[in-house]
Parts: structure tokens; sequence; C-alpha cells
């Protein structure tokens, strides 16, 4: 994709191929022959095991979409009867579940990784804004998917969200309604959800793609965040990368089954296996876990309109990464102060979680926890809009080592730099 | 995590008192019991699930259904293993909704509902036929299905034994239980509609000779309830174990690979 | 050192090959839940067998139950019909061969090999033309020369035992395996 193409098509047909459809030659320069830093962690695996996330969604959705029935008469029962009858339907379900909890926590690692290693900074910045619109239609995807069970937390998590947009001035309640196709969450929403359920992940698969394409043209960042100097720097993806992905891939897929085979229930909710009723609410309406932090920020604010801002800021937030830091070094290892933030960046998102799960009014310690909840939802934004920029002028980074090669290879004294 | 009743009457009585109160009859933490089909090698004790289904059949199934439960699972691996002919007699025992016989009719002249003998592609009938009567018949409280009752309430089938056997703890003075309603402090707000009278010591009587005290019939009807939510568990936790088995073989063999591939390039 | 990098090569040759062949294994296995989930699910093979009771049939009555998504004749015959059936000679028949489930592969397709009991007609109701379900021949409403039923789609002729006499249907109507629980009680499948 990037740099002059190594492939050298050795037989005649190979050749008559390479010059009508170049796809040998383009999965030749993508996965095979292309220069990677040699020093590469285990955090750099996650990209691999989010593609496997993403074709094990979109395989086992296919599957659960030929038994399950978009009718909010039919859809609970329809998927019982996926648990119970249909051959091996419980296995293709629990995968189902389980995967997107897999798969977001495989993207939080690889976010986290790219923010500690400063992946988003030049020339990349573009890799980052696509994986963070990647994230956002996963978000979009996982809503959209767990009402579709139509159970007690799949229609009033529906209709708690879709209400978010009723928080919009005048024409609010207008988007309410058009996305409910009714007056409330119905029918009509249930088939609409189902059908976007099933158009997204594609989406998701095309943005991946150019994801992917973007990563090839500066190739990949490293955890030193020094640019590759020489091609003693690299190794070819293939054999180095394809292993290592693929042994840390298997230990993933065996966590990963570990839920689905012995506690698959473990992310659920139990009142999702008690049928959507519009006439009682939960007492408590807790959206999966992946969404925690958001729903914790939303509530923290006692204004309707400003909670919902406070909450797509957030996200927001995430396309601007690129330019609201302004160090010259990339990577936290040569940031001490950095490094710091950094860390407390993932505990304010870890505590935001937490207070997401929490009912509203929870004291815990004899802390309320709607005051966590806004003290963390205040580091979060300080985190971009204050420490990114301001740390990165005023922090003295750590020496960077002259090259990877150096790093990794050479004197000792450069790898301790860790 | 508080859980929701799917009683109506209570549910809009918790909304409407204060958080202090809802705090304060908070459900009491699941009596410590335990199941053969807990753990990774946990299985159902098939004597313990055809004693909970005889429970269920005659004691529970006067007002709760099992919607979801078709009478051919009985016979199925993993069940509570019955034959095909014990399976196909007992949902013969059941009277079905029939369809339009030829005349087109679905009552009798008295208007009754016409019914036939249930067969193995059936489900469980509600014993009720519709939610209205289910509630009329019930002061007004809806008598949940039981079909995914421990995969629906925290605690599994551990809180459907405290539940059952949880009417006789000692009420606290203060506490005032709403008419129509009964104490049982492993409930969520103490006050359930199910009357303590459902299930009493010798309701039911075991063709096995076990004694039916009300902690065995609670026991023996949570296990059938646990499978009634989850009849392919058996199934889930022994493939597990062989693709968890391959998992650790293919990660060493990758790894082996691994080492091999990288050691030239350190 | 040559023997090393000789016997490395040939280790690292192993774990390649170890990986894949372990890999492609476990590929397979995990490729049969979504192969097998195309298959019939447990309530339809619930309903694969079904029991009927044929006491209130009429002679010279048929008939239509619903059998794993095809109609199913139960057609009690008449004497006249049983013995119309049986005089027929198998050599002359389109299709000489009994398609009776309870038989095997090579019976002839006598009167006799076609029911269990010769009063009690039970047939497949799809036209082995092109699967359109044919009309019984009542008294009032004979359905072509032979007695039996006509398809109307292409016009395939069966006599009163069900084999085919005329038309494109190439095979007589197939008897599914089928068995009496008691004189008046009939389990199919």
């Amino acid at each position: 994709m990037s740099g002059p193409s190594t492939y050298n098509p050795k037989s005649g047909l190979e050749k008559w191929i390479d010059q009508r459809l170049p796809l040998p030659r383009l999965l030749h320069d993508t996965v095979h022959t292309f220069p990677t830093p040699r020093n590469l962690n285990i955090w750099y695996t996650f990209g691999g095991i989010l593609t496997f996330c993403l074709g094990v969604q979109i395989l086992t959705g296919i599957v659960l979409a030929m038994h399950y029935v978009a009718n909010a008469g039919l859809a609970f029962n329809s998927v019982e009867s996926i648990m119970r009858d249909v051959n091996y339907g419980w296995l293709i379900r629990y995968i189902h579940a389980n995967g997107a909890s897999m798969f977001f926590l495989a993207v939080y690692i690889h976010m986290f990784r790219g923010l500690y290693y400063g992946s988003y900074k030049a020339p990349r910045e573009l890799i980052w804004i696509l994986g963070v619109l990647i994230y956002l239609l996963m978000m979009a995807t996982a809503f959209f998917g767990y009402v579709l069970p139509w159970g007690q937390m799949s229609f009033w998590g529906a209709t708690v969200i879709t209400n978010l947009f009723s928080a919009i001035p005048v024409i609010g309640g207008h988007i309410a309604t058009w996305l409910w196709g009714d007056f409330a969450v119905g029918d009509a929403t249930l088939n609409r959800f189902f059908s976007l359920h099933y158009l997204l992940p594609f989406i998701i698969a095309g943005v991946v793609g150019l994801h992917i394409w973007a990563l090839h043209v500066p190739g990949n960042n490293n955890p030193l965040g020094i640019d590759v100097k020489s091609p003693q720097d690299t190794v070819p993806f293939h054999p180095y990368y394809t292993v290592k992905d693929a042994f840390y891939l298997c230990l993933f897929v065996l966590f990963f089954a570990a839920f689905v085979f012995y506690s698959p229930d473990f992310f659920g909710n139990p009142d999702n296996y008690i049928p959507a009723n519009p006439l009682v609410t939960p007492p408590d309406i807790v959206p999966e876990w992946y969404l925690l932090p958001y729903y914790a920020m939303l509530r923290s604010i006692p204004d309707k309109l400003m909670g919902v801002i406070v909450m797509g800021g957030a996200i927001v937030t995430l396309f601007l990464i690129p330019w609201l830091d302004t160090s010259r070094v990339r990577s936290c290892r040569f940031r001490p102060l950095m490094k710091q933030f950094f860390w407390g960046f993932v505990v304010a998102c870890v505590l935001l979680g937490y207070c997401g799960a929490q009912s509203v009014d929870a004291v815990k310690f004899g802390v309320p926890m709607v005051w966590v909840a806004r003290i963390a939802s205040i580091y979060y934004y300080a985190f971009f809009w204050l420490i990114l920029p301001i740390v990165g002028l005023i922090e003295t980074p750590k020496k960077l080592p002259a090259s990877i090669a150096q790093s990794v290879l050479g004197d000792s004294a450069a790898a301790a730099a860790e | 995590m508080r859980k929701v009743l799917p009683l109506a009457l209570l549910a809009g009585l918790l909304a409407s008192t204060s958080a202090f109160a809802a705090e304060d009859t908070a459900r009491r933490p699941v009596k410590d019991v335990t199941f053969s089909f807990e753990g990774p090698f946990g299985t159902y004790d098939r004597a313990a699930l055809q004693r909970g289904f005889q429970v269920y059949k005659e004691v529970c199934a006067t007002c709760h259904g099992l919607d979801h439960v078709a009478f051919h699972a009985l016979n199925e691996e993993g069940g509570p293993g019955f034959s095909e002919a014990q399976a196909k007699a007992i949902a013969a025992g059941y009277k079905i909704p029939a369809e339009p016989n030829d005349k087109g009719e679905l009552f009798n002249d008295q208007g009754v509902r016409l019914t036939r003998p249930g067969i193995l592609a059936d489900a469980f009938p509600n014993p009720f036929p519709n939610e209205q009567a289910a509630r009329a018949g019930n002061g007004g409280k809806l008598p949940p299905d039981l079909s995914m009752i421990t995969k629906a309430r925290m605690g599994g089938a551990k809180y459907v034994y405290s539940i059952l056997t949880g009417f006789h703890e000692q009420k606290p003075a203060d506490f005032e239980v709403p008419e129509g309603a009964y104490f049982n402090p492993y409930f969520e707000g103490w006050a359930i509609g199910m009357p303590n009278t459902a299930l009493g010591a010798n309701a039911v009587t075991y063709s096995d000779g076990t004694k039916a005290t009300i902690e065995q019939e609670a026991h023996d009807v949570s296990t059938f309830l646990e499978w009634a939510g989850e009849p392919k568990m058996e199934q889930r936790k022994s493939m597990g174990l062989s693709v968890l088995i391959f998992l650790v073989v293919l990660s060493g063999i990758l790894f082996a690979a691994y080492r091999k591939i990288w050691k030239d390039a350190h | 050192m040559t023997a090393t990098t000789h016997d490395a090569g040939t280790r690292r040759d192993f774990l390649y090959v170890a990986s894949g062949a372990v890999g492609a294994v476990g590929a397979a296995a995990a490729l049969w839940p979504f192969i097998d989930q195309m298959n019939p699910s447990a309530a339809a093979l619930a309903l694969a067998t079904i029991e009927a009771d044929v006491a209130a049939i009429q002679p010279g009555q048929q008939v239509v139950l619903k059998w794993r998504g095809h109609p199913l004749f139960v057609r009690r015959r008449t004497e006249t019909e049983i013995s119309e059936a049986k005089s027929v000679d198998v050599s002359t028949l389109p299709d000489p061969l009994a398609f009776n489930h309870n038989l095997p592969d090579n019976a002839p397709a006598t009167d006799a090999n076609r029911a269990i009991k010769p009063e009690l007609l039970v047939l497949i109701g799809v036209c082995t033309h092109l699967g359109c379900t044919p009309t019984v021949a009542t008294p009032t409403a004979p359905q072509g020369e032979y007695g039996g039923w006509l398809c109307h789609c292409h016009g395939s002729q069966y006599d009163t035992s069900g084999r085919i006499r005329k038309g494109p249907a190439p095979r007589n109507l197939e008897v599914p395996p089928y068995s009496f629980l008691s004189d008046t009680r009939i389990k199919v499948g």
C-alpha cells in the first residue's frame, strides 16, 4: 500500500492475475513483507484480535438472524427457541452476546494503548479518527443489538437512550418520535433497530479497511514512539507478527471461551430474561458495562440537556486528541509527567464505569457516588482539554533512543529507557 | 443490585415509597445452599430433576406457567432423563387449547375452550389463558412464568430456594405487611404476593421414598427450574472443557513457534 | 554450528506444520455448529412424528393431515377400489416399484405392497412430478380415469392405490414410514 511493492509473481498464473487484479500483491505487501517495527509489545496484538472479534460477531450474527424474529410479540420467544431448540443455538448466541463484551474490552485496551504511546500524533491522525469512528459505530451497533432480545433491559435501555434525543431543544421530541416510529419504543422501533444492527457491522468492516489502509501508509507506531529510520528497525510482518498475533489471539480466545462456556451470563443482566413490559420499569436501568462511563457522566449532571451535551462531548473530544496534544514526543515512556496523568485518566474511566453501575443515590464508603462521577467527569475533560495541551508544553521529556534497533538490540542502557 | 418485580402492584408500591424504605426492606442475601449443578463440572441430579418436576407439576403449575419449556425437552440429553414414552405420557396428561375443529369451532356449546391432549412438540400450557385472567385469579398480581426464573433473578436457584423456604422467618415488629401480601424477607420489599401456604411439607408424595420436607421440595424444584432455564448446561460445560483443552494445546504450540521465530530477531 | 542451524530449521518447520494442523482441526470443529444450526431444530424434529386417530374416516373418504410440512393423504378405500387396484398387472405400470418406506426399495408395486392394511391407504400428498398436491376423486367429482387422484398442475393421474398411471409424473405417490399403534391409531414418521 505504501512504498515500492516487493511482490514478485512467480508462476505464469500469478503474473496473469497480478496484471488484472493485483490482490495477491496487496496481500503480499500488507500482511507478508510489510516492514513492522521490531519492538511492538503485547498491547499491539489487539488490532488483530479486534479484526477477529468483528469477524466472529458478523458470522454469529448472520446465523442468529436466520432464527431471530424482529417482532415485538415474537422476538423474546424466538431468542428462547434459539437457546433451546436450534442446533447449537445456545452456543452461537452465547458467543455473540459475550463477543460484544470481548470486542469492547479489546477496543478499550487498543485505545488506551494508542493514547499511551501517542499513536494518534502526526502522521497518524486519520488512523486515530477512523478508529474513534469505528468505536462510535460499535457503540451504536451494540446498543441496537442489546434491544433485540426484547427483554426488560432491552426495552427500557432503548427507552432511556432514545429519550436522550428529546433533550435537544425544539426538535428533540420530534426526533425521538421519528426514531421510534411510534409514540414510544415499540414494534416499529424493534424492526428498524434490527435492520440497522444488521447493517452497521458491514459499515464498521468498511471503516476498518480504511483504518488499516491508513495504518499502512506511515506504518505502525511503536512503544518508543520514534520513527523507523532504517530497515534494521523493522522485521517483516510475516512470520514475526503473524505468529505473535496468533499466539496472543489464542490466549484471548481462551479467555473469551471461559466466559462463553462457564459464565455465559456474566456480562448480562437478569432483567433481560424477563420479557419487555412497557408498563413496568425495572428499579435500576443499567446499560452494558462498556457504556457505563458515559452513563455515569450523563447521570452526574442534574440538567437533562447539559447531561446529554457532556456525554456527547466526551466522545466528540476523542476526535480532537491529535490536535490537543502539544508534545513533540509520542510515547509516554519518555514523558514522566504525562505518564502519571495517563494512569490517572485510566482510573477516572474505571471510576466512571463503577459509578455508572450503581444506583443514582448510591453512597459507597461514605461517599455519594454521584460526586465521584462528577469529579471523574471533570478529570476526563481536563485530561484532554488542559493536561494534554499544557503538559506537552511544560514537560521535559527523557532522552529518546537513537533508533529502535539500538534500543532493542544495541547497548543495554538504551533498552533500560523502559 | 435490586431486581425487578414483575408484580405491577408491588413495583408501583416501591416506586412510590422513599429510597429509605426501599433500602430498609432490601431483600436478604440468598441462603447458602448447594446444588449439584454448580461449578465447572457440575451436572444436574436426575432424580432431583424428576422430583422437582413433580413439585412443579403438582404445586407450582397451579399458578405459574412454564411457557418456554417444550415436552420434548423432558427426554433430551442433559435433562430429567424421562424416556420418550414417559415424556409422551406427561404431554398427553396436559390439555392444550385445540386448533379449530372441522366446523371451525374453538369453543363447545357451553362456551368452554376445546382442548386436545398435549404432544411432544407442545410447550407446557399456561394455567391461565392470558395475563388478565392470571391477575384476576391472584388478587391483581401476576405469577411470573418460571421458564427462566433462575436466570431472571439475582441469586438464581438459590433465590428460588430462599423464597420457597423463607416464609416462616421472624417478621420485624415494625414491618407492616400490606393486605393480600405475605412476609418473605428474601423478596425485594419483603412483601410477596405468593401465599405462604403455596408450598408446604408433604405437598407431594415422592415415589422414590424421599421425605417431602419443605426444604427437600424447594431444593428439588429449584434444581428443576434451573434446568428449565438452561437445558443445555451440561452440553455447554462438557464442550467447554474440550474447547479449553484444545486452546491450551494450541497456545502451547503457538508459544513455541513464537519463541522460535523471535529467537533470531533479538 | 551448521548442525544446530539445521536442527533449528527442522524444529521451526515442525512448529509451523503443527500450529497449522492443530489450528485447522480447531477451525473445522468450530465450523460444525455453524453448519448444523441450519438443520431442522428440536422443535421441528418433535413434529417429525405424528399420531392420528383414523377411526372416524368413512369408506371412500379421505382426510388430509399435515406431516413434515407436506399434506398426508389418509384414505379409507371401498371394497371396489381395493379390488380395482388389485386387478392391475404390475408389469404394465409406468413405475413398477412400490415406493413404500416400510418395504425394501425393490418391492414391486402390487397393491398389497402399497398399504399395511388394504382398507387404509396412507400416502404423502405430493405429486412426484413437480410437487403439487393432487386432488382426490369422489363419486360426484371423479378425477382422471383411474379413480384415484389427479394432479391439476400437469395432469398426472393416479389410481386407487396411488400409483401413477398417466401423465408426466415418474413415480407412484410415496408411502411414508408408518405403523399402527392400535386398530384405529396410526403413527407416521
